[in-house]
């Protein structure tokens, strides 16, 4: 019975991708020829997201970079927001703050800034546009040759004319396609709304668990109470007591569970596909980047003489080989913070792409539905995927959060350390 | 283009200062609120209940071994009585086969002399009877004697004849 139960899906599932494999190349290959001219002028009047509009043609791609991206509203369904506040400062204007529903989906300036497609305020830098509302006609987008790349450059149509819209800071230093521009927004987006649940969450859930074992003294754990205490206490037996030794962990338990629970709860709101959860957080490298630099400074204003004597003048070893190892050791000192910030930052965010790239497969065997037979295929293929990679990515949730959490506790570990080599030197010499 | 649009949206890496100050600031309130509030208070709790666990386990231990302890010395004191009554049983087994062989040795004494006595006493009187008879069976063999020599004196011949043994058995003699 469990066999045949097998065989039935398999081959419902092989069919169905098969179907949609087809079916999506036929209108492909209908679609290639006729859909050239809509690269140009796109997405008039769009929402959130390139799957929202209908007409155009399905950009799978645009439309997944659009979703995981931050944005300073909560897109819930097509046409509904959820407005979020907005601090925007422009270092030759000043601040400028309101809620997003100010823009009206970018049909509004307000002191300059418009919401773009992606539900992302950008700014007009032009200093000849005028301030306060003003009704803009629409925005536009195009590819410029800018140096020797392509860039894509919005404008907002005004009064027949073409202001260029600059898009919010970034510091990345111009290396990953931002850099500083003319404004800095430090709106509650839908990522800082997220990490604020997330937030809330936390407290709510661990003063629940505090009071019960204010509650409980004397007694066995009840209710949340003895569920969270599972964590707690791995993450102290598991974690910080191996990793940080018995004398100093308890100073750092605090810090290691904050960061545990943090991006748990950052990775898991994520995971959910609608209104308070969907905000790819983790998967944002400014998020991952605070993290990493407040986990490097703890690390290294806790770091004891025998830290930075390993660091600076590794003792124990030839001169000409401390030349050599010192310069490695003071970059190791950025890359391990480093390398907690993309390894978080790129599982989180490959499984988002991943999850909804399979999503995608409706609208792309669907032909912006107008193959029925496409989306059903694609749905069927797609979902099962999806629902698979929904557990892959619940479990990479929690295994994130504890590697993050694990390794910083490592090199907290490594940087409290006393005493430890200095003896076996002592014994080489 | 695609590319060129891949790079130009791919936007969650680039950083976004706005983004890095929230993630900072709320990352850094919800540690101390929670470390102040939730944390430190559990990790006390935890290490109190393990304390508290640990005492009463040793406690426990402890109260077993005085258990143990008690028993071993009830069993002791028990066996000890135990041995003390045999002992007195049998002392006083002793004591009653010494008081009674005593008392049969006494007895045996006792029932000795009054025999020896009695004997002594029925040998008195046998003797006294003895006596009696010799000195009755002597008077009565004096007077048969007397009679005897009445009548064998009472005429000459006779006389003479008894003088005459009479002399020979001084003679004899």
């Amino acid at each position: 019975m469990k066999v045949e139960f097998k065989k039935l899906f398999l081959l419902v599932f092989v069919l169905a991708f098969g179907w949609g494999m087809l079916l999506a190349q036929d209108h492909g290959q209908a679609q290639k020829n006729s859909g050239t001219e809509t690269e140009q002028h796109d997405e008039p009047g769009a929402e959130a997201g390139h799957d929202d509009h209908e007409g155009g043609e399905y950009d799978p791609v645009s439309t997944v970079m659009g979703h995981i991206a931050d944005a300073n509203q909560f897109h819930v369904w097509k046409g509904v927001h959820i407005p979020l506040p907005v601090f925007l400062y422009a270092p030759e204007h000043g601040w400028t703050t309101g809620l997003s529903s100010m823009f009206e989906h970018g049909h509004t300036a307000v002191d300059g800034y418009v919401l773009n497609h992606h539900g992302r305020v950008n700014r007009i830098a032009d200093p000849s546009f005028p301030k306060g509302e003003v009704h803009i006609d629409e925005i536009v987008h195009k590819a410029e040759m800018v140096g020797e790349k392509e860039k894509d450059v919005y404008y907002a149509v005004y009064e027949g004319r073409e202001y260029q819209l600059d898009p919010p800071s970034t510091i990345d230093g111009g290396f990953l396609g931002g850099g500083i521009t003319s404004f800095y927004d430090f709106s509650i987006t839908k990522n800082v709304f997220t990490i604020m649940l997330a937030a809330v969450l936390l407290i709510l859930l661990f003063s629940a668990v505090a009071r019960g074992y204010k509650k409980n003294i004397h007694q066995a754990p009840s209710g949340v109470q003895s569920f969270m205490e599972v964590f707690f206490v791995f993450i102290r037996d598991e974690v910080t007591k191996p990793m940080i030794g018995e004398k100093h962990y308890e100073r750092f338990q605090p810090f290691i569970m904050t960061l545990f629970f943090f991006i748990l709860f950052c990775n898991l709101l994520g995971l959910i596909p609608f209104f308070p959860g969907s905000a790819n957080v983790t998967g944002n490298l400014a998020v991952t980047m605070a993290l990493a630099v407040i986990t490097f400074f703890v690390v290294n204003f806790n770091g004891k003489k025998d830290y930075w004597e390993h660091i600076f003048w590794m003792p124990g070893i030839p001169a000409w080989v401390k030349i050599i190892l010192t310069p490695v050791e003071i970059l190791s000192l950025f890359i391990k913070p480093f390398s907690l910030m993309i390894r978080l930052f790129a599982n989180i965010s490959a499984g988002h792409i991943i999850i909804l790239s399979l999503i995608g497969l409706v609208f792309l065997f669907g032909e912006n539905g107008q193959s029925i037979g496409g989306a059903a295929g694609g749905a069927v293929v797609g979902g099962l995927f999806t629902a698979f990679m929904n557990l892959i990515e619940l479990l990479v949730a929690f295994l994130q959060a504890f590697i993050f959490a694990i390794l910083t506790a490592s090199y907290i570990g490594a940087a409290v350390e006393e005493h430890h080599h200095d003896e076996a030197h002592e014994g080489a010499h | 283009m695609t590319e060129v649009l891949f790079l130009a949206d791919f936007s969650v890496i680039k950083p976004d200062p706005g983004l890095v100050f929230w993630t900072g600031l709320i990352f850094i309130l919800v540690w101390f609120f929670l470390g102040r509030m939730a944390f430190r208070p559990i990790q006390n709790a935890l290490k109190q209940r393990e304390q508290d666990i640990q005492s009463s386990l040793d406690e426990a231990r402890k109260a077993r071994q005085e258990m143990a302890n008690l028993k071993a010395e009830n069993e002791e004191l028990l066996k000890q009585a135990q041995e003390e009554r045999v002992k007195i049983l049998r002392e006083a087994k002793e004591a009653k086969d010494t008081i009674i062989g005593e008392a049969k040795e006494k007895a045996k004494l006792e029932a000795n002399k009054i025999v020896e006595n009695a004997k002594a006493e029925i040998e008195n009187q046998r003797m006294a009877a003895t006596i009696d008879l010799k000195n009755q069976i002597g008077l009565l063999s004096i007077e048969i004697a007397e009679k005897v020599l009445r009548g064998q004196l009472a005429d000459k011949p006779g006389q003479e004849k008894f003088v005459n043994s009479l002399v020979d058995e001084i003679k004899l003699s």
